[in-house]
């Protein structure tokens, strides 16, 4: 089965993660990209200001002190009606917070990436996904890509769903640090100009203009601060239907589409494996493995984090039995584990009864090897198979305790 | 038909750079491939490794470390005698060890302890001293894979030092690929 369609035999670019977000920046010729240039930042700026340098990007490009300040300058570029971009990890992220609430306030269009990498302490600069799901609660957009390929194309989606007038709201793209970011694969870039034609600049009903005064983010005081926040969420609801469009529209540009959530091997299967990011691929080689064992196992694939994709419930309330796998740990939480939270929350409304089984893995680097991912899909169909209990606690993979 | 090739360097020799050369040329050939390091803090003479995948056919989807690799590339001679257990336990069995020493080829032969894997040693460090003034062996260890790996035609390999480096870095670098090509001894 094929996971993305994308790699036809074509000659593809040879791109790491941080440089395929740096193409497609580039060529939905964004205006100004701010950046807090040393550690944790990545070579996604360090290529982007190359590309501002040798004249291929026609961009302004702030060095600023902190990502406080990044994600700040950012919003009041986009707040003029400027295309602006920024890229963050882990520590910057966290950083960021109080701003990350802001820009989707604001009902800021941007857009950006997310090299996932473990949050201190202990000091850890390698990845798990603790930045990307402690995020997931600040308004933002959040998709997730599995490959370079869908990091490229999910920046390029990403600008125009922002922009959209029935949106409004900035999008935040997540691709696994080093798993995705450090590692070369074939990506395929699209012509620039074809990019520009599907993301076209358009002037925002509202912008910051001298012209035409106007105040943003400005105080909303108990008679209306409630309204706004209504409006977001609702701004946040219309992003799936919206994101369904872009997306369809994109496929008919690009020949790529992306389903909020994906099942594999679904049809006969005992069970659901829900993942995402990065090891997708790991956890679908793993699948396959325990396929040809007779271990029938599917795989559930989230591409879109935040707004939370209604069809996760409605295919998996198919299925007695899901397993969520994890990348990062929901600390005193009900589940222990954020996807597994959204999940048995979505089923329960849906008046679903399958059982959830939480697995926990890569946390602050730990490599994922194929046995690991092999334990999980084993693991999982030994309870389909009312071999196993349903443990009540996450199972944490690939640690010594 | 998948292969899996592991570098094995210490930090600032280049092996992280060698599995990126592969990957481009096997990417610029057609082929399905990944690249990734070991991902640790970088530091110079801590030892390193970084991974290679290719295919002829399949897309590459799974990003686990190479755990069983088809041939492992060893940039400094020390990882092979002085570390336990030795870095091609391993080896798939018919693998090979592309080794950068300077001792007597047959008698490494004898150092390694797997009798079911081949070797190929060419002394990469003196010709990057000669060619570099320094000791970055990747590209010179590449030209001594190239001698046994034959998926990737070389012209790509030099392609894909065109594309990543300036140009009379990347002409010395293509001369070290040759001068490793050259002096690769195979003993099967």
């Amino acid at each position: 089965m094929s996971m993305n369609k994308v790699l036809e035999k074509k000659l593809l670019e040879p791109l790491s993660g941080n440089h395929a977000v740096a193409y497609a920046v580039r060529d939905c010729d964004v205006d100004v990209i701010s950046a807090y240039p040393i550690t944790p930042q990545t070579t996604i700026v360090e290529k982007l200001a190359e590309f501002v340098a040798s004249g291929e990007l026609d961009a302004e490009f702030l060095h600023v002190e902190s990502e406080h300040s990044a994600l700040s300058a950012a919003i009041g570029a986009a707040a003029s009606g400027a295309r602006a971009f920024t890229a963050t990890s882990s520590q910057g992220l966290a950083l960021m917070y109080e701003v990350l609430f802001i820009a989707s306030g604001m009902r800021i269009p941007m857009v950006m990436a997310l090299v996932t990498r473990a949050l201190s302490a202990p000091i850890n600069i390698w990845n798990d996904h603790s930045d990307l799901m402690a995020s997931q609660d600040t308004g933002w957009i959040q998709l997730v890509s599995t490959n370079n390929q869908e990091a490229y194309d999910f920046i390029i989606i990403g600008y125009k769903l922002s922009e959209r007038e029935d949106v409004m709201l900035p999008v935040m793209v997540a691709l696994d640090g080093y798993i995705q970011s450090h590692t070369i694969e074939p990506v395929q870039l699209e012509d620039p100009e074809k990019v520009r034609k599907f993301v076209p600049k358009k002037k925002r009903p509202v912008t910051l203009d001298p012209e035409k005064p106007v105040s943003f983010g400005t105080l909303g005081d108990p008679d209306w601060y409630y309204e706004f926040k209504i409006q977001q969420a609702e701004a946040l609801e219309r992003a799936y239907q919206a994101y369904k469009e872009v997306s369809s529209e994109f496929s008919q540009y690009f020949g790529r589409s992306y389903e909020p959530f994906q099942i594999l091997y679904g049809e006969d299967s005992d069970a659901i494996l829900v993942v995402l990011g990065a090891h997708t691929g790991t956890f679908l080689k793993a699948v396959e493995m325990a396929r040809r064992e007779g271990m029938k196992i599917g795989l559930g694939v989230i591409r879109m984090l935040r707004p939370f994709p209604p069809e996760v419930s409605k295919y998996l309330s198919q299925y007695s039995f899901i397993g969520v796998a994890d990348k990062a740990i929901n600390f005193g939480s009900a589940s222990g584990s954020y996807l597994t939270n959204d999940i048995a929350t979505s089923l329960y409304l849906e008046g679903a009864s399958s059982r959830i089984t939480t697995y926990i893995y890569g946390i602050g680097g730990r490599p994922v090897k194929i046995e690991d991912a092999l334990y999980v899909v084993r693991h999982l169909w030994r309870i389909s198979k009312r071999l196993e209990e349903v443990p009540k606690k996450p199972v944490f993979v690939g640690v010594r305790y | 038909m998948r292969y899996e090739i592991i570098f094995h360097g210490r930090g600032g020799q280049g092996a992280v750079t060698a599995a990126e050369i592969m990957a481009y040329a096997a990417i610029l050939s057609g082929l399905y491939a990944q690249a990734f390091p070991e991902f640790g803090a970088e530091r110079r003479g801590a030892p390193v490794k970084a991974y290679f995948r290719v295919d002829d056919k399949e897309p590459i989807y799974e990003r686990n470390p190479v755990e069983r690799p088809d041939m492992i590339a060893v940039l400094d001679e020390g990882l092979i005698l002085r570390l336990h257990p030795p870095i091609y336990t391993n080896l798939k069995s018919n693998g090979w060890i592309i080794i950068n020493s300077s001792r007597d080829p047959e008698k490494l032969r004898d150092v390694v302890e797997r009798k079911d894997v081949k070797i190929a040693v060419v002394n990469a460090t003196s010709i990057a001293l000669e060619l570099f003034k320094r000791p970055i062996v990747n590209t010179t260890i590449i030209g001594a894979l190239m001698k046994v790996f034959n998926v990737i035609p070389m012209e790509n390999i030099e392609k894909a030092i065109r594309s990543k480096f300036q140009k009379d870095v990347a002409e010395i670098n293509i001369k070290a690929i040759k001068k490793g090509y050259e002096n690769t001894v195979v003993i099967e």
